[in-house]
């Protein structure tokens, strides 16, 4: 009886079985040895975009596929590569879309530029308000 | 100030006075047609029509050889699938994938995260369409094809060369478009 019991619960396992990904990469959850290694990952991991759950940083995913992009993060940070390498090396193949850190392009400039020319047209207009009202009018 | 201004000047600022209430309705505007415009939450590979990245992926089942990215250079168009054995679109475009081997497409497997007892099931159970099968079992070179979830089929010419990628399942109705990719890639 038991052994019935066990087979058929197996049959019925057998699906869960077949869904399950499974990944060789070896740092998916496991930090590197070195500290001051793991660190640079990981600040570089949660400026990295996970691409299936795609709010979250690939430091906060479960998501199979960021567990191969956190392998593949360590294992160049260990083989001596620097994160912006990794994260250009990211870039080229996803776009920007795949790192959170804002990057100054040809298409991304007018957000840094824009604010910058506000301060300034501000800046003229209170000094032309301020010399009118020094002149004594 | 406004004592000495001609008449016009107030006129023109009472029509100025609604400026801040135009750029605000404008940028609600923004907004919502953002809001209500179908999202596409697709990351398309940014290595279409650039070479293939190169590697050489060990066999995914025993009898069948695994992928090496230079078979893709031998001057014939390809079809790589990006596929596995837990992904259930996958299931859903193996017939189409079967209508184009039947076709006489050269098609070649990358089995990402997959297990050789899972993928014997899968291609018992769904059709194998599949010429050559690549075990990437930790995921490195779906990564560096620009990869962002199974399926994914990449069409390549017969230089190596990604010419168009295919994200999600293959269905009847896009048979069409990869067939006449695969003609461009051929000449």
């Amino acid at each position: 009886m038991k052994r019935l019991i066990a087979l058929i619960a197996f049959a019925l396992a057998a699906p869960v079985f077949a869904q399950e990904e499974q990944s060789s990469a070896p740092y998916a959850y496991r930090q590197l040895d070195d500290a001051a290694q793991e660190a640079r990952a990981q600040d570089l991991m949660e400026t990295l975009r996970c691409l299936q759950c795609q709010g979250q940083s690939i430091a906060d995913s479960d998501a199979p596929i960021a567990g191969s992009m956190r392998s593949l993060v360590r294992e160049r940070i260990r083989a001596g590569e620097t994160p912006e390498q990794i994260r250009g090396w990211l870039i080229e193949r996803y776009g920007d879309y795949v790192s959170y850190k804002p990057q100054l392009t040809g298409l991304t400039w007018p957000l840094f530029a824009v604010p910058l020319a506000f301060v300034l047209i501000a800046f003229f207009l209170l000094r032309r308000r301020f010399t009118t009202k020094g002149n004594g009018q | 100030m406004s004592e000495h201004t001609p008449k016009s000047a107030p006129l023109a600022g009472r029509w100025a006075i609604w400026l801040p209430l135009a750029l605000f309705l404008g940028f609600v505007a923004l907004v919502i047609v953002g809001l209500y415009r179908p999202a596409d939450r697709n990351v398309a590979s940014a290595l279409v029509g650039k070479p293939m990245p190169q590697f050489d992926l060990p066999a995914a089942l025993p009898g069948r050889p695994g992928l090496d990215s230079r078979v893709l250079a031998n001057g014939k168009p390809h079809l790589v699938n990006i596929f596995a054995s837990w992904c259930i679109p996958c299931r859903v475009e193996a017939p189409q994938l079967g209508a184009l081997a039947k076709a006489g497409v050269p098609i070649e497997g990358i089995s990402v995260r997959d297990t050789t007892e899972n993928l014997q099931g899968f291609l018992q159970q769904n059709g194998d369409p599949f010429q050559r099968i690549g075990a990437d079992d930790d995921g490195k070179v779906q990564l560096a094809l620009g990869s962002s979830g199974v399926p994914e089929t990449y069409v390549v010419d017969g230089k190596g060369r990604i010419v168009y990628q295919h994200i999600g399942e293959i269905r009847p109705e896009h048979l069409g478009l990869l067939l006449e990719k695969l003609k461009e890639a051929g000449q």
